[in-house]
């Protein structure tokens, strides 16, 4: 195990926030149509309270901390944001479409010791990603910021989100982050909108469509492995957890709301009524997460994929128990291995399921 | 024989877990855990101190070991540090900017 997995582990068993994830806006000057924020400001956090968090959040052990939004840089503020976080030592990503960023702001954040800026483009074809984004002359735009950032040294990441639109566009703009020089990564998940409008899960790619985009080596580095039937479910397996949200990982969101993840949007304390480390070690939600087993999942506890599947509790949530499975994770599951998931012999014995279950920001309902 | 004064570079991060300083260089992502002693001197680097008078002061009073063990230690622990660019080393005090404290 490398030292920085072994510190992950720490942080996990002793209930650590090692990593937490902020959106600083939720204003975008971008429209990209997978987009499930509502685009509205319904109050953000001030310069003042957002420094106040990032205080807490340095107290509270966060060594890893994510900037996103909406796109951040519409924050007039972000600089001061970005250079009082990197101030209090944090271990700083950004993630941007990088529209509204030129030399000057390139170099600013290489100045100040940025770690990682991901940026999202969605195909080497201008005309694809800018009817994605909704902003004409977008790609150039970005592509011009990507080189600008690189040219400084910056650690740069395309992140490609797939869906129905550029689902061919991969290979592309892959060979297109190879001669730019940056990494590339690809992300195949839509998630439902926050207002409850399920509509963008249209743009998800079909099941059937699924064995095509593991062929890809950005998203699947050994085949062979990863397409392997899974291992015979063991004691340990059901022993174990989901993942690191609410472990030692959480999401906080432009209003103040903490969540266990950015895919998860289970409340569990507003930052703006109480300190970050009341939520963190006494919120119950947080703690239920927290209690959850692979022999607690429902129908999941019972599947051949348990111990392998990449079950999200945060999309398994939003349809409807966070002890439930994900019926992505299950397509993926099937498509990877051809073997039938608990979830799907279950389905196939009744009727379909409910609808997704919809959370909005604290803050909206307030 | 000249003085050693030490600053942290700007390009790293740092967090306490448990007891140890991680440390995270953003240029190349390299990753350390300093222990207790490596803590102190790193906490204690702030351009303006000697090196030797952090380790008599952070060091040897702190954690009672021999000064001229300690010394041996920290200097070497420093030049390893500063070959991954986490600690900038001068014969001259070292203006800084601004000299964050890690918790
Ligand atoms: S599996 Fe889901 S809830 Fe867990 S960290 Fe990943 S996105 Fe978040
Ligand atoms: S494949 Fe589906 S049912 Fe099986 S563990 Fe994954 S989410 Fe649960």
């Amino acid at each position: 195990m490398s030292l920085l997995n072994e510190m992950s582990q720490k942080a996990f068993d002793m209930g650590v926030p090692i990593s937490v994830h902020m959106d600083v806006t939720y204003r975008c000057n971008e429209r990209c149509v997978h987009c499930y924020l509502d685009h509205e400001d319904h109050g953000e956090m001030t310069t003042a309270e957002i420094k106040n968090v990032l205080d807490q959040l340095a107290e509270a052990g966060v060594f890893f901390l994510t900037f996103s939004g909406g796109e951040v840089f519409l924050r007039r503020d972000f600089f001061e944001i970005l250079e009082y976080a990197r101030g209090l030592m944090f271990n700083v990503k950004i993630k941007t479409n990088a529209v509204m960023i030129r030399e000057d702001e390139a170099r600013r954040i290489r100045d100040l010791g940025v770690d990682t800026i991901q940026i999202s483009v969605y195909s080497h074809r201008p005309e694809v990603h800018d009817a994605i984004t909704k902003l004409p002359g977008s790609f150039v735009r970005t592509i011009k910021a990507i080189r600008f950032m690189r040219d400084q040294g910056l650690k740069v990441t395309i992140a490609n989100v797939l869906m129905t639109w550029n689902l061919h566009d991969s290979d592309g703009l892959q060979k297109l982050a190879g001669e730019v020089g940056v990494h590339y990564t690809l992300d195949p998940t839509i998630t439902p909108k926050m207002d409850g409008d399920t509509s963008i899960l249209s743009l998800r790619i079909a099941g059937e469509e699924l064995p095509e985009v593991f062929r890809n080596p950005a998203l699947v580095p050994n085949l062979e492995e990863f397409c392997a039937p899974p291992k015979p479910v063991s004691e340990d397996d059901l022993e174990g957890y989901s993942c690191s949200a609410g472990h030692s990982f959480c999401y906080i969101s432009p209003y103040g709301d903490v969540f266990p993840c950015v895919q998860f949007p289970l409340p569990t304390g507003n930052i703006r009524q109480q300190k970050f480390m009341d939520i963190w070690n006494h919120s119950p939600e947080l703690k239920e997460v927290r209690s959850i087993k692979a022999k607690d999942l429902t129908t999941c506890s019972s599947c051949s994929h348990v111990s392998s599947c990449t079950r999200c509790p945060g999309l398994a949530y939003m349809e409807g128990s966070m002890r439930g499975p994900s019926s992505a994770d299950c397509e993926k599951s099937y498509y990877r291995t051809g073997i039938p998931t608990a979830n799907m012999l279950r389905k196939a014995g009744q009727g379909p399921v409910g609808s997704l279950v919809q959370i909005r920001p604290l803050a909206a309902l307030a | 024989m000249p003085e050693t004064y030490i600053t942290r570079s700007s390009a790293i991060a740092a967090r306490m877990l448990a007891g140890e300083m991680m440390v995270m260089n953003s240029m190349d992502s390299t990753f350390f855990t300093l222990n207790e002693v490596a803590t102190a001197i790193w906490q204690a680097a702030d351009g303006r101190t000697p090196l030797r008078e952090i380790v008599r002061s952070q060091v040897c009073e702190q954690f009672d070991i021999d000064a001229d063990q300690a010394q041996t230690d920290a200097e070497q622990f420093v030049s390893e540090l500063s070959q991954h660019g986490i600690l900038l080393v001068s014969d001259q005090p070292i203006p800084t900017t601004r000299a964050p404290e890690a918790r």
